[in-house]
């Protein structure tokens, strides 16, 4: 209780102005942060007065605005290694988000790194960001891939990684393992260090898909011991169109640029050109600055709170969304313990397909997802062909837990024959 | 204070998108039944909600619609739309049919309900409209239809072309 007494949600929803919308009529339940976070009025606020004050392309021109947009740029790098306790700034590459990271490892890595038949281990619970990059690779040569083999550890009944299953695919000799920290869909917080130790000990690189962890503050890139970690910032309260991927310079003379164009190069001839040191030589072109500013902005905010009582929150208000739909009869995905998951809770409704489910909620000022959360294989193995899906982020309150569940009994008793 | 609705126009209310006729046909769709012969299929999908469709068509002398199965797995809206889309063109010629087509897509699209042609039950959808990220939904079995009069087109013209009703 102690956690809970020091976490005023209150206070917080107060810093987020679109959490004050009327949606419907309703007041706005958002209960879509999983998709994307909402800003506190600080990290609008960072991009206003960086297009307001310090717009200036970065890496280029000297003049007054340059240097401070270059500087801004520079220290926000540093502020996101230090979040998540990268080795250095310069182990932290720019992207637009986990997507673009994924393709950039699947690229610069892969396409260096890894030869016919060689094996790329997944999941079954990944999202498409992390399995259709390696599906190019996958395909012959004359489509465009270099034909490595793919493999996948199973899930089981409850929504975790089949350990077991890992242990053995990872000692079978894949040259790289793939995961996600936490699920999009079941919430399932995945043993990230222990799979890591697992791959390590077998000589297998290892990628960590962060989108779903890092926001929450629980992702520490050194302990960890990976070589890849990716994110976006728009799912950390901060603007989308950029993120990170983190890589462990050991990894960086084994990779190449996949991008070519303006700062990546150092001297450029008609015929030839020399690039750059990690991580700019990875960042061809002007990148997005006044977003990475707003991030560091957005990561201020995250760490002046107490990470460790936000996580308790998530947590009590995921147990009480799996409480209160478990006593309606409502089907949940994933672990039925709270303290194996954080923040998201995928559920079905008998007889209700999940898009009327999340219409229905909408008419109420609700907002979930229902769909296949860019999870289409995990949707398979569940044996459904969507879920609704609600997920809990700092600013949602108990109160919103509650009118989420009763809405549910509107849904049903809409629909009953 | 919602600054999205700045014409302060009244939100649409979901009885315009579930009405009672539409929970219905989603309850019991028509079209279940199997077809002696299936000559043409198609699949339909919606990416974005997972909806999914079958329509099995069997072709007759006069190459038209003589049997029509649909088999709809997804939202409220796919599924009763592809229960009247069976209502609507089971037995009809390929012409017919592309004119129930294009008259339905007219609807979707923000026209006034025609009064040239039947539509049946589908004046029930047409509140969907006031839900533009659900219009996909109520047209999924209309083009999966279209794809599925090209086939017979082909398979019509491959015959020899008897019975021209195109």
């Amino acid at each position: 209780m102690t956690a809970v007494a020091s976490f005023d949600v209150e206070r917080i929803r107060a810093d987020f102005p679109i959490l004050h919308t009327m949606a419907r009529g309703h007041p706005l339940v958002y209960l879509d942060s999983a998709a994307t976070s909402q800003k506190p009025q600080v990290v609008i606020d960072a991009l206003v007065d960086y297009y307001t004050t310090s717009n200036a392309n970065v890496h280029r021109s000297v003049h007054y605005l340059a240097e401070r947009a270059t500087t801004a740029y520079e220290e926000a790098r540093a502020r996101v290694g230090r979040f998540v306790n990268a080795p250095s700034p310069e182990s932290v590459v720019w992207v637009r988000g986990t997507t673009e990271a994924i393709n950039l490892i699947a690229t610069s890595w892969g396409r260096r790194n890894l030869s016919e038949g060689d094996t790329v281990l997944l999941t079954e619970m990944e999202h498409h960001s992390n399995l259709v990059p390696w599906q190019m690779l996958a395909k012959p040569r004359d489509h465009g891939g270099i034909g490595i083999r793919l493999d996948f550890v199973p899930v089981t009944e409850d929504g975790q990684l089949d350990m077991d299953a890992a242990r053995e695919k990872l000692a079978t000799g894949p040259r790289l393992f793939g995961f996600m920290a936490k699920s999009n869909v079941l919430g399932t917080e995945n043993p990230v260090a222990e799979l890591c130790a697992l791959a390590r000990a077998n000589g297998v690189v290892t990628l960590v898909d962060g989108a779903q962890s890092v926001p929450h503050g629980t992702v520490d890139f050194q302990a960890l011991g990976c070589d890849f970690l990716a994110f976006s910032a728009h799912k950390a309260l901060g603007p989308m169109g950029i993120g990170a991927l983190i890589v462990n310079p050991c990894r960086y003379p084994e990779m190449s640029p996949y991008q070519g164009g303006g700062e990546m190069i150092m001297r450029v001839k008609l015929a030839t050109s020399t690039y750059k040191a990690p991580p700019i030589c990875f960042e061809a072109g002007t990148p997005s600055a006044g977003d990475a500013i707003a991030f560091h902005t957005a990561l201020d905010y995250l760490e002046n709170l107490d990470l460790s009582a936000v996580h308790a929150h998530e947590t009590r208000l995921t147990r009480l969304a799996l409480d209160l739909l478990a006593e309606k009869g409502i089907k949940t995905f994933g672990p039925d313990d709270a303290a194996l998951r954080a923040g998201i809770v995928s559920f079905d409704v008998p007889g209700v397909h999940p898009h009327d489910v999340s219409t229905l909620l909408d008419g109420r000022g609700i907002a979930v997802r229902a769909g296949h959360h860019c999870c289409q294989p995990l949707m398979r193995k569940l044996g459904v062909v969507a879920t609704s899906r609600a997920s809990f982020y700092l600013y949602n309150t108990e109160d919103e837990v509650r009118q989420f569940a009763d809405g549910l009994d509107h849904v049903r008793e809409y629909f009953k024959r | 204070m919602s600054t999205l609705n700045p014409t302060g126009a009244p939100e649409p209310s979901f009885d315009d998108l579930y009405r009672e006729v539409i929970l219905e046909h989603y309850h019991e769709p028509r079209g279940k039944e199997p077809l002696v012969r299936v000559d043409v299929e198609a699949e339909g999908m919606n990416p974005l909600c997972g909806d999914e469709l079958d329509l099995m068509i069997q072709i007759g002398a006069d190459g038209g619609i003589e049997g029509l199965h649909v088999d709809g797995r997804g939202c409220a809206i796919s599924v009763a739309s592809g229960s009247i889309l069976h209502d609507l063109v089971d037995g009809v010629s390929r012409a017919e049919a592309r004119a129930v087509i294009a008259a339905v897509k007219a609807v979707m699209h923000g026209g006034e309900m025609p009064t040239d042609i039947e539509l049946g039950d589908f004046d029930s959808l047409e509140g969907v409209k006031l839900f533009p990220v659900r219009i996909k939904c109520a047209l999924l079995p209309w083009t999966t239809l279209e794809t599925a009069l090209c086939d017979m087109d082909k398979m019509v013209a491959e015959r020899g072309g008897e019975g021209e009703t195109t």
